[in-house]
């Protein structure tokens, strides 16, 4: 099945029948391995969206808050978040409809450009389970499966749990592993210390990851208040920097949806992912609960049940 | 004159008796511009640093000075950087920028004693590029991959060796002591074979621009230019133009400092005023601004485009929004 040919029809059909005035989808970027996100608000500009392994953007970030009839083209991860934003009163369902497309990962261009020495890409052929990716002087073929974003590796809503119509096969979910975050919790709490601070280290205060973070809304985030300023604006205290993160973590507990967004969009390659995903498993196992995977479910921090873990009370 | 690429080390730690040598390291898996350890050598085979070269005479956090309270009164000290400094190895776009900022840091309005100290006693030694990235446009806008403005030696990668150049008289007087070898005719035709050859992309027309902007703060362009910005700093901070700041005190008891950092037009608490009325209430007026200042007001202060075409925005925006296809479209526009 063409993907990108259902998604332009699909696009077309509702704008033409006049039943949404916008689809956010995804667009051909400016260079090879991006694509860009998109906003179609005719038929005619519809024939611009495309679907590949490159759509690594999550869309949920477009539809909070709009006043008209919208629709998104939505990945598994893009519509958690929508989820979990409708449950918290951010987005109105009556207004939005969710054109689901099952995705079996985006590929990863920090994980390429080392894998080609971080050269120039200049052209990328997708085969369907291969990336042909060519530079100046060199050409070098590589599987998607083993250059997928961590997040994506992991990912088991593959497959949107929300959708209007569904453009593509249902792709069978995975296991749950979480390897990467039962290793770091390995680590001493020295080793783990040391991690965070090379990590942070490197944090320039871009705010990309917030930004990026479909449930990071706050009007005004603790790190932007001045009085009282809670956390030091300078970028050089490795401290603060790990202090943003560490409330953005508990900010987002039991709402993350563990798109790897906030990963992705960082400019300098910190590896946030981890801290949200330990947070992510760990709520899992002490209230069964997952964001954004059920309409129905109850927020996990705002429901008390006599079954649930006090163990970590002091 | 001529320098062997297996003498550079030699040749910075002899510049290490004398200054604090600056150079592109590998750091974290990045490259980026540190003072060199003893005996550390410099990374010249990259394409730009991910942070870029602005920061070594403008950091991203700066205490200007710090200050105690007791009972005599208030003792401040302030923090000026007078350190002999050279910077080996920046790219011609880096170094642009350092001729461009000099106009904000130093106008008719304001001298900024702490940039001006540092710029003052700082010598560029700039280094050309033979291969430009897909993402670079410095030949678009009065740069290039050889501009040698700013630099006060330049150092052209001939294969084995360096071929060096002074430039300034600072540059001149530095390279008579150092003693470097005369380089031969075959070195400087090969030098000047590449300066001539070598180009980044030239097809971003800025051409009339700043005019046309001047016309465009109420066109409808500006309603949709900046739809998918995420609204995050990665371009102004990786901006080797950019060069907007917050000021903040930083302090516990009686002890403080007062510390400037880089703040970007892109955040939303940068003109929020203390009544919290905003005059850039959303995306659109921000990007208006972003494009406005760098290709317009700029142009009309300081008879310079505020962009030196490095692609760093280009190439760490989350989004993909790409500054080349936003000035396209402008020039699109009727």
């Amino acid at each position: 099945m063409n993907v990108t040919k259902n998604i332009k029809e699909t696009a077309k059909k509702l704008l033409a029948d006049k039943k949404v005035d916008l689809v956010v989808g995804f667009a051909q970027g400016s260079l090879p391995l991006r694509s860009t996100p998109y906003f179609a608000r005719t038929p005619e500009e519809a024939e611009n969206l495309i679907w590949s392994a490159t759509c690594e953007n999550n869309l949920a970030n477009f539809v909070r808050k709009r006043p008209e009839k919208v629709a998104v083209i939505a990945k598994g991860c893009d519509v958690r978040a929508i989820v979990g934003l409708i449950k918290e009163g951010q987005i109105n369902k009556d207004n939005l409809t969710i054109i689901g497309v099952p995705c079996v990962g985006m590929v990863d261009r920090k994980q390429i450009c080392e894998l080609v020495g971080c050269k120039d890409i200049l052209e990328v052929t997708d085969t369907g389970t291969e990336l042909v990716l060519k530079g100046k002087d060199f050409e070098k073929t590589v599987a998607k499966a083993d250059i997928l974003f961590g997040s994506c590796k992991t990912c088991q809503y593959n497959t949107p749990v929300l959708f209007d119509e569904l453009i593509g096969e249902a792709v069978p979910a995975r296991e749950a592993d979480y390897a990467d975050i039962e290793a770091f919790e390995a680590m001493s709490a020295e080793e783990r210390n040391a991690f965070i601070a090379k990590e942070m280290e490197k944090c320039i205060r871009c705010y990309a990851c917030r930004q990026a973070c479909p449930m990071c809304y706050c009007t005004e985030c603790f790190v932007d208040c001045g009085a009282p300023a809670w956390i030091g604006k300078s970028a050089a205290s490795v401290d603060d920097n790990a202090l943003f993160q560490a409330v953005r973590v508990f900010h987002l507990a039991g709402r993350c949806v563990d798109c790897g967004a906030c990963e992705r969009a960082c400019p300098m390659g910190i590896k946030l992912s981890l801290l949200n995903r330990k947070m992510v498993k760990d709520v899992k196992e002490l209230f069964g609960a997952e964001a954004g995977v059920s309409l129905e479910d109850p927020p996990a921090l705002n429901t008390f049940q006599f079954q649930d873990k006090e163990d970590f009370l002091l | 004159m001529i320098i062997n690429k297996s003498e550079v080390a030699n040749l910075l730690s002899k510049l290490a008796c004398e200054y604090r040598v600056i150079a592109p390291v590998g750091k974290n898996g990045l490259v980026e511009f540190a003072v060199l350890k003893n005996g550390e050598e410099p990374r010249l085979d990259y394409i730009n640093t991910k942070k870029p070269g602005k920061e070594i005479l403008f950091p991203q956090s700066e205490e200007l000075f710090n200050y105690t309270v007791d009972a005599e009164g208030v003792r401040m000290q302030d923090n000026v950087d007078p350190q002999a400094t050279v910077v080996f190895g920046m790219r011609p776009c880096d170094v642009k920028s350092l001729v461009l900022l000099d106009n904000v840091f130093k106008n008719d309005q304001y001298e900024d004693v702490y940039y001006l100290t540092r710029r003052n006693n700082t010598l560029i030694v700039g280094l050309g590029c033979n291969e430009p990235a897909a993402t670079c446009f410095c030949s678009s806008i009065a740069c290039g991959p050889f501009s040698k403005e700013g630099s006060d030696i330049f150092l052209t990668d001939i294969g084995e060796a360096y071929v060096v150049e002074g430039i300034s008289e600072k540059g001149k007087e530095l390279l008579a002591k150092l003693g470097l070898a005369e380089a031969s005719e075959a070195a400087k035709a090969a030098a000047a074979k590449r300066q001539q050859e070598v180009k980044a992309d030239a097809t971003v027309n800025i051409e009339g621009l700043s005019a046309k902007l001047g016309g465009m703060f109420e066109h409808p362009f500006w309603d949709r230019l900046h739809e998918k910005c995420l609204g995050c700093g990665a371009c102004t901070y990786l901006c080797p133009t950019c060069h907007c700041f917050d000021i903040a005190d930083e302090a516990t008891d009686c002890n403080g400092c007062r510390v400037r950092n880089w703040d970007a037009c892109m955040f939303p608490l940068f003109t929020m005023h203390g009544s919290g009325h905003n005059p850039r209430p959303g995306g659109k007026a921000r990007w208006r601004q972003r494009l406005l200042h760098k290709f317009n007001y700029f142009v009309d202060r300081y008879n310079a485009t505020a962009c030196v075409g490095c692609g760093r925005c280009i190439k760490n925006c989350p989004v993909n929004l790409d500054i080349r296809q936003a000035l396209a479209d402008v020039r699109a526009l009727d």
